[in-house]
């Protein structure tokens, strides 16, 4: 090696932090096999990680980063199943290379988000076993308290051993519900993480980790419409990654956004690809929301937006899968299609006592009030959004707003 | 594993229970003898429970044991029944409760052995 010191720490780390990214599910899988304990098998990995993080930038990178952990982590794993005489007749079973059979990663995933765990555990427990993050950084990411995260954890992993929860694929009659139930807990990493509160570095950890994982589903699962649907979903909003924040760090509406700075190649796969999906004729709310964004992705200009079709995708989202949130957004399209009047109409319709908690209801009446010259109402609409949000890109733009209005 | 699924009554359900004909009531009976006979096999035991009206408690976390009148949590939701059950793992026994025909919630809990 030719890096020294904190260099070399800092390329160790990098390697080992991508080893995790890609091989954690991976080794904890085969330690399942090895140990036939869940919580057990996801310990032995981070001890071998905290081993790694101490050999490697004295040691130097090993060859095979993967197969390095998963040594030490199955010598440890030995050492338990000796201490565990219960075990012993395992130990005949022990081998390396352990095949990275995509049933075993599928099995690990749907076990995580099993619906009799609660919807947290299964977003921590998914972020921790699947995706490697330490307790520290799913905290980070979510504003939660390290101990609340490790402790949602011991107790998910607790409930799996004690209830019978089982370590394998959902038969049949029950994988479209169960990958729905894992899709849930990716599209929250992606909400999360497009508009959290957590920090950029966190933020972005997360996106990252909801496509890895969703890429992953698509690997195992190409049948499965919605899997594709949510992939090209997460794939068309990072295209547009680079148009998001100014160089100020300041949030930038989708209307003022430098489009020459998406990654329109990017935007082209995922449209692509759900293009491709859509040939199947099984609609869902991710195939929808993606051609949602898409419709905004391949606009050449704000004034290009093809507000119908838009509308028109909303109507159908709305039928299968009706939310308050949805109405909202159809209302802001609405605007655009039939104006300012009939998008009020329909925000102060139906959808209104539900949202009054939700910051984005207000600050969206408030834009049509102001278009509709009721300054004063527009200015107490936004006052109140600003109360509702701890978001601060979205606390800047409201500021910005006040400032000009009376 | 056993499990034991503790079947729960809402007072809705009985409401909609007694307001049956006695035909539709004979139909209803007839699916959840239907069940009963479909999972035979993994049925270890169990019961239905008299009415929530027959129920005593027994306190024995004050001085003195203390007997009261009623089911242990005083609720619109009544444990009605159970039956233990013995399969592979939770999926299975999500699976038997899913398709039971009685009454609207069931708690599944694995037995300790």
């Amino acid at each position: 090696m030719t890096a020294a010191g904190p260099a070399r720490d800092e390329a160790a780390y990098d390697e080992l932090a991508r080893t995790v990214r890609e091989h954690a599910g991976r080794l904890a899988t085969a330690l399942v096999r090895l140990i036939g304990d869940f919580g057990a098998a996801e310990d032995l990995v981070q001890d071998a990680v905290v081993e790694a993080l101490r050999r490697w930038p004295v040691d130097g990178i090993p060859d095979r980063p993967d197969a390095w952990l998963f040594t030490v982590a199955r010598r440890r794993g030995l050492d338990v199943l000796r201490r565990e005489a219960r075990y012993r007749e395992k130990l005949a079973q022990v081998q390396w290379p352990v095949p990275s059979e995509p049933d075993e990663r599928l099995r690990l995933i749907f076990t995580c988000c099993h619906p009799a765990l609660p919807r947290s555990a299964q977003v921590a427990l998914t972020l921790r076993v699947v995706c490697g993050l330490t307790t520290a950084q799913i905290g980070r990411a979510f504003l939660v308290p390290e101990t609340t995260v490790a402790q949602r954890i011991t107790r998910a992993k607790r409930k799996i051993a004690d209830a019978g929860i089982p370590y394998r694929l959902p038969v049949e009659a029950d994988l479209r519900a169960r990958t729905a139930e894992v899709l849930t807990v990716v599209y929250l990493m992606l909400n999360e993480g497009y508009l959290s509160s957590g920090g950029e570095v966190a933020s972005q950890r997360l996106v990252d980790d909801a496509e890895w994982l969703a890429a992953l589903l698509h690997e195992l699962l190409p049948d499965e419409p919605e899997v594709a649907g949510l992939l090209a979903l997460i794939r068309l909003h990072r295209a547009r990654a680079g148009g998001r924040f100014s160089a100020g760090g300041d949030l930038v509406l989708l209307a003022d956004q430098d489009r020459s700075r998406w990654d329109h190649a990017a935007i082209a796969d995922a449209v692509d690809l759900l293009t491709r999906t859509a040939r199947r004729r099984q609609p869902g709310p991710y195939q929808l929301q993606a051609a949602i964004v898409a419709c905004h992705a391949e606009a050449p200009r704000w004034e290009d937006t093809d507000w119908e079709q838009i509308v028109l995708l909303y109507d159908l989202l709305l039928a299968v899968a009706p939310s308050p949130v949805t109405r909202l957004h159809r209302a802001v399209a609405l605007r655009y299609v039939a104006g300012p009047e009939a998008a009020l109409a329909e925000l102060d319709g139906e959808p209104a006592g539900r949202l009054d908690a939700y910051h984005l209801w207000h600050a969206t009446r408030a834009d049509l009030l102001r278009d509709l010259g009721r300054p004063a109402e527009a200015r107490a609409a936004d006052e109140r959004a600003l109360r509702l949000t701890s978001n601060p890109a979205e606390q800047a733009i409201l500021h910005e707003r006040l400032r000009w209005e009376p | 594993m056993k499990y034991v699924l503790l079947f729960v009554d809402t007072e809705q359900f009985h409401a909609d229970l007694q307001a049956m004909t006695p035909d539709d009531r004979a139909r209803a009976f007839g699916l959840v003898d239907a069940w009963v006979a479909e999972h035979r096999g993994v049925i270890r035991g169990g019961n239905k429970l008299q009415d929530a009206h027959t129920a005593t408690t027994v306190r024995l976390d004050g001085p003195e044991p203390v007997v009261t009148d009623g089911p242990f949590v005083e609720g619109k939701e009544v444990v009605s029944g159970y039956f233990e059950i013995e399969v592979a793992d939770l999926d299975e026994a999500l699976r038997m409760a899913k398709s039971w025909p009685g009454c609207p919630v069931i708690e599944i809990r694995p037995l300790e052995s």
